[in-house]
């Protein structure tokens, strides 16, 4: 439904993007997932055809962003991060007024801006200014209007930013739902948000893809094994770890800087293998000074953690 | 085209929000003042006329009408910019524009929807003037070709100062800027006429052409002549495709 080729985004000396590439399938829904600054907004303002990109280019629905925008943008329904409405119409009339211009048929346009807003829950405020909503009904006006002539693809920029926790899985729900029909790219920096919505995510750091691929594939990708930290007073270190090692399942002992006297160890084993049991029994035995034992996360967090934040620490440690 | 989904919603902001009440009160207010001078020295001439046996020669079409429409002019050059300047500068500036032109809607509806919105408001503007010729109807005879011609000359002229304020309000996100801009743009095509006189004969004759004034006076005299119109409707497709342009431009630059 969509694919990306090489985008390519330069504002005069910066470079926003660069060789941005992926694709996504009909019905799914992708994560962009990148910390602030990242590009996530400037590559969907390009899939919009807001602004066109320095070089690469960009299919939505089978049409070229750049030279068949037209067709494009009767298929997408876009939600800019700052949700601009006009702050001068009442909710309902703006609805109709967006999907009259996208081309909604005069016949089906009541119906559609009545579901738009039964879905995004807006329709007790339809009759209200948009300049005087509060921050969670603008997003959902915002969403609203996107949704409202039933586009093939919905491209949302952080769509939850700024919502309290009851809107923000409310309009969780409201994306799930979305699913299956629609095509949906939406950008964010909530990490659980994308798990728990997204199918599969592209994170992108300083304008470069990363990392993509379903949420499960790109953990184990990351993360071959299960990890427990360990951490043990009063014994050396080479003992501790050879001990360790001895565990059936294990398959590797680091050492990981602790304090004085206090050895701090990275136990891997197989994934789906919990070897917590028996390094305490282990350390029972030998009546070590067991002062910690906690599983690593292997989540997505740990996964962006590793390579967003892992790749500008890396020179430094290494250094 | 999808013209008049853009023409109703810009409709809808102009009378939703304070800006078309308070420029039509505004415009009114200062037209009314204008007029009952006129009129009432207009009178007060007359009157004098009268009672002297060497009078006479005066009528209202060059005694009211000629000098109301010529002060008209200057009320709308000063309020034109004012009424266009928001257009494109207030979409920019909310970035609502950024979903504007997502939308499948091409940049030239986009443009005409809006141009054709604050026409319209200057239409109701105008038509409200209206009011003048009938309370002058309602005293004296009255010619209606001048008054007549006089609109459409005014209709005319609306439409070149709102296209160059549209032109304007596409370069920048900041309405004072665009106002401003559109007001100078407006200001030298008035004046430029005055230095005819002391120009190169060739020269200025092309100089007096290109006034806008100049165009207008003949409406007010009741002379319709195509040269006019020809010259107020071509300056208002020059600004309206410059403003296309300047819109065309963002999705060209990479």
């Amino acid at each position: 439904m969509i694919e990306v080729q090489n985008l390519t985004k330069h504002y005069g000396p910066v470079t926003a993007i660069r060789d941005v590439s992926f694709s996504v399938a009909p019905g799914e829904i992708v994560g962009f997932l990148g910390p602030n600054g990242a590009g996530k907004s400037t590559t969907m303002r390009i899939l919009a055809c807001f602004m066109p990109a320095s070089g690469g280019s960009a299919k939505v629905a089978g049409y070229d962003v750049f030279r068949e925008s037209l067709e494009v943008r009767r298929r997408i329904g876009y939600l800019p991060e700052s949700v601009p409405l006009y702050t001068d119409l009442r909710v309902a009339p703006y609805l109709e007024f967006v999907a009259e211009v996208k081309g909604v048929p005069r016949g089906d346009r009541k119906k559609r801006v009545g579901d738009a807003m039964e879905r995004c829950r807006i329709a007790d405020v339809q009759h209200r200014l948009i300049g005087k909503l509060s921050k969670g009904y603008r997003q959902r006006v915002g969403l609203a209007q996107a949704i409202v002539n039933d586009p093939a693809v919905l491209i949302l920029d952080e769509p939850t930013i700024g919502l309290d926790p009851k809107q923000i899985t409310e309009i969780r729900e409201l994306i799930k739902s979305l699913a299956g029909d629609h095509t949906v790219i939406l950008s964010t920096h909530i990490l659980p948000e994308v798990s728990m919505v997204c199918s599969s995510v592209v994170i992108i750091n300083k304008g470069v893809i990363v990392a993509r691929g379903p949420i499960d594939t790109l953990v184990d990708q990351f993360f071959p094994t299960a990890r427990v930290e360990v951490e043990i007073a009063g014994q050396a270190p080479p003992a501790v770890r050879d001990a360790l090692r001895l565990i059936p399942g294990v398959v590797a002992v680091n050492d990981l800087p602790g304090s004085d006297g206090i050895g701090r160890y990275m136990v891997e084993s197989s994934r789906g293998r919990d070897v917590r049991g028996e390094v305490f029994l282990l350390a029972a035995q030998k009546r070590w000074d067991l002062r910690e034992l906690r599983r690593m996360g292997m989540t997505l967090e740990e996964v962006f953690l590793h390579v967003v934040a892992g790749e500008q620490a890396g020179p430094e440690e290494t250094a | 085209m999808k013209i008049w989904p853009i023409f109703k919603k810009e409709m809808r902001l102009y009378f939703t929000s304070p800006v078309a009440w308070v420029i039509m009160a505004v415009f009114l207010f200062i037209a009314g003042y204008f007029f009952y001078s006129i009129f009432s020295y207009y009178a007060r001439v007359s009157m004098q006329s009268a009672m002297n046996p060497m009078g006479g020669g005066l009528n209202v079409t060059d005694g009211v009408l000629r000098p109301l429409f010529s002060n008209f002019s200057v009320i709308l050059l000063l309020m034109m910019p004012l009424v266009t300047m928001r257009l494109f500068a207030e979409e920019r500036r909310s970035g609502t524009i950024e979903l504007l032109l997502t939308y499948p809607v091409r940049d030239g509806a986009v443009l005409l929807g809006k141009f054709l919105a604050a026409f319209a408001l200057y239409v109701l503007m105008i038509a409200l003037t209206l009011l003048y010729p009938a309370i002058i109807w309602y005293f004296a005879p009255l010619e209606w070709g001048p008054i007549l011609t006089g609109y459409v000359g005014l209709l005319l002229m609306g439409a070149t100062f709102i296209a160059v304020g549209v032109f304007a309000s596409s370069l920048t996100e900041n309405q004072i800027v665009a106002a401003l801009l559109s007001f100078l743009i407006l200001l030298m095509f008035w004046v430029v006429g005055w230095s005819a006189d002391f120009a190169d004969p060739a020269l200025g004759r092309v100089l007096q052409h290109l006034s806008l004034t100049e165009h207008n006076d003949s409406f007010a005299k009741g002379v319709f002549e195509t040269k006019d119109v020809i010259f107020y409707v071509n300056f208002t497709l020059v600004a309206l495709f410059l403003a296309l342009r300047s819109l065309e431009a963002r999705r060209w630059k990479g």
